[in-house]
């Protein structure tokens, strides 16, 4: 079943065309992985795919039911700004917010699923720090553990391992392993070409302007487009 | 000392005194609790733009003779707060800070030459000058004005404890709360109403010029001390009521203009707040 659908997509800012015609469907379940250079416009489509961004011309669908309330994302860089005081389990907590519709306050079931996804990425301890006293790789434990909250069927991650000791990865990859296993789709942007092969069920690789490759893994390895990537 | 409180007691039970203390204490109540998310999304500069369309609006009410110049100060104050707040997220033709200051410099401009123009009062400049700083005015109270500013600060209240985790996760990061289905752009809105409220109310207390620092000095006071939102909204909340409790005391015992009274007030407190947090980052 399509959850996303994209037809001929164009994306790019202020006239400057960044992917051009790009066209693909992501099924309930699947694992997509995104690679491609630095800048060849992957956290683009990603916002695109959250309707953060319009595309310039081309279609993106949305099907099986999947509303924004089931989204989970993990952005790039957050804007988030130096001196924002926020306590780390604040900072989880509000990924339950899509939850919560009108009601105020988070309910017992989602303050627990904060305290779950807080111990699965390894940061319970940190649950009354300060978000902008950790290092890069608690803060990203910290928003993927936000984006584990709101995530109900999809979740998006653009660059999840960024900054990350290679143990931390490992456990990463393993959690949203989990996490897919339980039906969620996946989305992932990564630069790790080895865990995407391992993982990932689809691939998409996104070169100068347009797509050079999308489909299953398996076949990513024959194709031209991954062969002299998997070189790199 | 207790000649001190003797003075103060008997001062209670004068009805304006009540009224100013309790005008003053919701004032600085709600402006706190909106500043520490006007000063964390950079837009603490909208509140002092904002004053001057407030004052355009108010001068504009006492030229046509409106008895209460709420009525035209709010909605006015209201539009602009929203094309304020939407030109200063981003894709506007004009740069955020700068239609800011083009249509408050404006409203200001517009609002002193038609109290110009069309005054009878013999004391024009003193008018301004209350207008700008705050005058005795809020010494002055009716009761209508202390029931319309406490129906205002319920509503500024009401809908800060309905909308406070979304309130954070917009301010936080507004990009993730806008995917996940937060609508951000609505609560951006609902922001600027409920702050042009605000403004609108706290011109009573401090006038035009001086609301920002009762916007401003609460929120980067309690983040001295404080890391979490919910410790710094407690905090300046409680910082903000003291400070314009202390603040109106003081200037009816030594006869200081209100205002700029509290005002001086809250520039204390954040003295004292940035040692205390000095302190406490040294061990
Ligand atoms: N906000 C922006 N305004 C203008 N150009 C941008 C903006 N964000 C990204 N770009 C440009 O779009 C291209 C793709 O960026 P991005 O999607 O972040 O690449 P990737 O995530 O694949 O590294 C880059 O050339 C970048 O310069
Ligand atoms: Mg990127």
């Amino acid at each position: 079943m399509p959850q996303l659908t994209c037809r001929n997509l164009t994306l790019g800012y202020e006239g400057k065309t960044v992917v051009s015609n790009l066209s693909f469907t992501v099924n309930a379940g699947d694992y997509l992985c995104v690679v491609g250079e630095n800048g060849s416009g992957k956290s683009t489509l990603m916002k695109a795919l959250l309707k953060l961004k319009t595309p310039t011309s081309g279609q993106i669908q949305t099907g099986g039911g999947l509303t924004r309330k089931e989204i989970g994302y993990l952005p790039q860089h957050t804007a988030a700004q130096k001196d924002f005081p926020a306590s780390v389990r604040e900072v989880v907590r509000s990924g339950c917010l899509n939850r919560c519709g009108l009601r105020p306050f988070y309910s017992k079931a989602e303050k627990r699923m904060a305290e779950e996804n807080m111990e699965n990425t390894g940061i319970s301890k940190l649950a009354k720090r300060c978000y902008r006293e950790l290092s890069g790789g608690q803060q990203q434990r910290a928003l993927l553990a936000r984006a584990l909250c709101a995530a109900g069927k999809i979740i998006l991650l653009d660059e999840p391992v960024a900054g990350l000791d290679p143990a931390a990865a490992a456990e990463m990859y393993e959690l949203i392993a989990k996490l897919n296993a339980e039906a969620v789709t996946v989305i992932m942007i990564s630069h790790d070409i080895a865990a995407a092969v391992k993982y990932a069920s689809h691939i998409l690789h996104i070169g100068n302007k347009s797509a050079l490759f999308f489909g299953l893994t398996a076949d990513y390895l024959q194709s031209e487009a991954g062969r002299s990537y998997g070189r790199l | 000392m207790t000649e001190l409180a003797n003075k103060l007691a008997s001062y209670f039970e004068f009805p304006f005194v009540r009224h100013a203390m309790i005008v003053g204490a919701l004032t600085a109540l709600c402006s706190s609790l909106l500043g520490v998310t006007l000063v964390l999304k950079r837009f603490s500069f909208i509140g002092d733009g904002l004053s001057r369309v407030a004052f355009g609006a108010i001068a504009i009410a006492a030229a046509m003779n409106l008895t209460n110049s709420y009525l035209l100060a709010l909605p006015t104050t209201v539009i602009g707060a929203v094309l304020l707040l939407r030109s200063g997220g981003g894709n506007a033709t004009i740069k955020g800070d700068a239609a800011l200051a083009m249509i408050s410099v404006s409203a200001m401009g517009v609002g002193y030459l038609v109290l110009n123009v069309s005054s009878t009062s013999s004391n024009l400049a003193g008018d301004v000058c209350a207008t700008l700083f705050g005058s005795v005015s809020i010494l002055t109270l009716t009761v209508t004005d202390v029931w319309l500013c406490a129906v205002l600060s319920a509503l500024v209240i009401l809908v800060f404890l309905l909308f406070y985790h979304k309130i954070f996760a917009v301010t936080f990061d507004e990009d993730f709360a806008a995917a996940t289905g937060t609508s951000a752009k609505a609560y951006n809105l609902l922001l600027s109403a409920v702050i042009a409220a605000v403004i609108v109310v706290a011109m009573n207390l401090v006038g035009a010029l001086l609301i920002s620092a009762l916007v401003i000095f609460p929120a980067l006071s309690a983040m001295r001390v404080f890391k979490s939102f919910k410790a710094v909204t407690v905090c300046s909340a409680c910082f903000s009521v003291v400070c314009a409790s202390a603040g109106i005391l003081v200037s009816i015992l030594a006869g200081t203009p209100v205002g700029s009274t509290v005002v001086a007030a809250n520039a204390a407190g954040f003295c004292a707040f940035g040692a205390v947090g000095f302190v406490l980052r040294r061990n």
